[in-house]
């Protein structure tokens, strides 16, 4: 079909223009804001300009994009090209804690951190070799499709749309208590009403174009999170060593921040306890967690349907693979750069800061001071005053910071670069409209998913298979309206956990789709009951892990042989579980609160709890095939269906209405 | 299954094979050498650290475009590739 790719590659071109004029008028809004600022506009109209011009944009694209077809409203039409489709992804996966937190996760762990740049990039080498072409063959709209055609009905849909439902939500959750975050410290608005407004941007783009609208949204949205990264690192890099590469200057960064290290160790500006030396790996994840993190982050991007789905809007098979090598590239321009403004900030803060005298300290800390998120001896530093007081306040303090005076929180690392920078506000407000861009993006790619389970998987599918188009599209809507209020809704009381709980996302999908997804494509072999089994014990097994170890720990030593997880450093136990244990404070049926010591530090094997999908998959795997050898062969039917899903020529396996 | 799909199968499997060991190899074998490899220092990057943070990101990149060249190749020649 000569003239379908002819069409398609005019498309491609067309949309290479759109986005084109759309970055230059970007760049030129950001030009002529620095103007602004020059010519004495306040920064807080500068931070308000610039929310207000990009969620414009967002609702713009989304209100465009609306359709009353529903192949439109799931899959985007299928038509969305490689390149395209891979700059949405890139949008989708990078959340509010790559965009702001990455950095700041490597500043303060140094090497271990690297566990997550791994984790969070290679597992896309899974997701093409493994999963995603052949869900595109078979034609799908959501997981839980294949899952339902594949191991023979709703049962497995069901059960998938259970593990979709909570691997997805308490991440959408952190992604809007992202956006209210950043709108928050930018905007100076209320955290709860900034909610609702991260709310507001993230249901423009997705509620009346689906996918169509979310598609294109994300790669706008792409666009400006990419340029807000890199821009203030690039500066950074050119003033302090000349050349405008980061990635390959803060080598030299690195070797001065080991020499420093030393330095600060034979001053006493710091104590051998307080110091973890950048480079030197394994000290705050053993081995076996450290490559468990890599393990569980990589099998669980294999797994996550709010990826997975990405790769369902492609004209062809063969457009899904090179989809994937695109979104990893996309993706790897953000990650590769990560460590780098860690390497910066580390520099900065350790030739800077500590040594310093307290009376000396530079102004841009304070900002970040009143809003609790940078301590100087014990006290949140709204003030050089307030500084000064609270390390005098410390029996022998010698008047200069040392490195236990300084307490960071990891988000500031991103936020703060174009200050310490010395650059001007308006690329303050570009970091906080790419961090924005960040968390609207992965919010709308996550609510479209749960919404879809919804409103295909069970309502179309499991209650009323004789929906009209116009009605499942509305019930679609008003879905995606509910799950978007109640996530808002949770995010705005500020749950503790919530950040906690977004690495569990991986380990849980890990644990509940892996497994299932891969037997289904490359075992013919495996059977429903095996199949529905293996979800069940391998994803039942992930959860109780999770909720022992975090909410139960006192019943996880005393039930289930649980101990202390060991001090990678030291190899000696964390806790001592025993003291613990005879403290009447901590009795075995009182439910955990967060002081509990015990508190996600036991567990079998020395594990970590974000990796349970190591216990969970595994499991998930033994099941189905111990099952499947002892039940009868799958149906001939069955058989031929797979053989097809595995060869890319030809229609899509199901024709979805 | 026909023996033609089955060569197709033998094919792609052994390219997925090949694919996931490169994977594993960028993904954890060179890791667990960062102790002896941070001791080789180029451009100020001890080299077991930059792997981390880029030598095994860059590798990831190139195998995933190799692979879909790969498996491109190998749908042509069993006949099972989309029409262009």
């Amino acid at each position: 079909m000569a003239t379908q790719s002819q069409t398609t590659a005019a498309f491609s071109q067309q949309l290479g223009k759109y986005y084109a004029t759309y970055t230059g008028t970007f760049v030129a809004f950001v030009i002529l804001l620095a103007i602004l600022e020059w010519a004495g506009v306040p920064n807080r109209v500068i931070g308000y300009l610039f929310v207000f011009f990009t969620l414009a944009v967002y609702a713009m694209i989304g209100v465009m994009s609306r359709t009353t077809q529903v192949s439109e409203y799931y899959v985007a039409g299928r038509r969305v090209p490689a390149i395209f489709n891979g700059m949405a992804t890139g949008a989708d996966w990078m959340s509010a804690a790559s965009f702001v937190g990455m950095a700041g996760t490597l500043f303060l762990l140094g090497y271990d951190g690297l566990a997550w740049v791994l984790g969070w990039t290679g597992g896309y080498v899974l997701v093409s070799t493994l999963v995603a072409p052949f869900l595109r063959k078979f034609g799908a709209y959501t997981v839980p499709d294949f899952m339902s055609h594949r191991y023979g009905g709703n049962f497995a849909r069901f059960l998938a749309v259970i593990v979709l439902v909570s691997c997805s939500f308490t991440y959408i959750v952190a992604q809007i208590y992202g956006t209210g975050i950043i709108a928050s410290r930018f905007l100076g608005m209320q955290f709860e009403i900034a909610v609702f407004v991260g709310l507001a941007g993230i249901l423009v783009c997705s509620m009346l174009g689906g996918m169509r609208a979310v598609t294109w949204t994300q790669i706008a949205q792409y666009i400006i999170l990419i340029i807000a990264y890199l821009l203030p690192v690039i500066i950074l890099s050119t003033q302090k060593y000349g050349i405008p590469i980061p990635q390959l200057m803060y080598g030299q960064a690195i070797q001065d921040i080991t020499a420093r290290e030393a330095q600060m160790l034979q001053t006493g500006l710091s104590t051998a306890a307080a110091l973890k030396p950048h480079i030197i790996p394994f000290q705050t994840y053993s081995p076996l967690n450290f490559f468990g993190i890599i393990l569980c982050m990589m099998v669980g991007t294999a797994s996550l349907p709010h990826i997975l789905m990405r790769y369902f809007t492609t004209p062809s098979v063969r457009e899904a693979r090179q989809s994937v090598a695109w979104s990893l590239f996309f993706i790897f321009l953000l990650y590769f750069t990560a460590p780098a403004y860690a390497a910066f900030s580390k520099l900065e803060v350790y030739t800077e800061i500590i040594g310093r005298d307290v009376t000396q300290l530079r102004p841009w800390l304070f900002t970040w001071g009143e809003l609790g998120l940078i301590q100087i001896c014990g006290k949140n530093a709204a003030s050089l005053d307030a500084a000064i007081a609270a390390c005098k306040a410390i029996a022998g303090h010698p008047g200069v910071v040392r490195l236990q005076d300084f307490v960071i929180n990891t988000d500031v690392i991103v936020l703060s670069t174009p200050e310490i920078a010395g650059l001007p506000y308006v690329i303050s407000g570009l970091v906080a409209a790419g961090g924005l861009a960040a968390a609207l993006s992965t919010a709308d790619g996550l609510l479209l998913a749960i919404a879809n389970a919804l409103s295909h998987d069970i309502y179309y599918k499991m209650i009323d298979p004789n929906a009209s188009t116009a009605r499942r599209l509305t019930v679609a809507r008003v879905l995606l309206l509910i799950v978007a209020v109640l996530a808002a809704y949770v995010a705005s009381t500020r749950p503790a956990d919530i950040l906690a709980m977004v690495g569990w996302a991986f380990s849980l999908a890990m644990a509940g789709n892996f497994p299932a997804l891969v037997m289904g494509i490359w075992w013919k072999r495996t059977t429903t009951t095996a199949a529905v089994l293996g979800i069940i014990a391998g994803f039942g097994l992930c959860l109780f892990y999770l909720i022992t170890t975090r909410y139960f720990p006192q019943a996880g030593v005393t039930y289930f042989g649980m101990s202390s997880l060991a001090n990678p450093v030291t190899g000696a136990p964390l806790v001592d579980v025993a003291k613990v244990m005879a403290d009447p404070r901590w009795l075995a049926d009182v439910p955990a609160v967060a002081a509990n010591p015990l508190q996600s530090r036991v567990g079998w094997f020395g594990l970590n709890n974000i990796n349970c999908g190591m216990l969970g998959a595994p499991l998930g795997f033994l099941v189905m095939i111990v099952v499947s050898l002892m039940g009868k062969e799958p149906s001939k039917e069955m058989q031929a269906f797979v053989d097809e899903i595995r060869k890319p020529r030809g229609q899509t396996v199901i024709q979805e209405k | 299954m026909e023996s033609k799909d089955q060569a197709y199968w033998n094919d792609t499997s052994r390219l997925m094979w090949t694919t996931l060991a490169i994977w594993f190899f960028f993904g954890y074998v060179v890791h667990m050498f960062v102790v002896p490899l941070n001791k080789i220092v180029i451009l100020g990057f001890p080299l077991g650290f930059y792997m981390g943070a880029q030598g095994s990101l860059i590798a990831f990149v190139v195998l995933l475009f190799w692979f879909a060249k790969a498996q491109n190749n190998v749908d042509r020649k069993h006949g099972v590739a989309e029409d262009e």
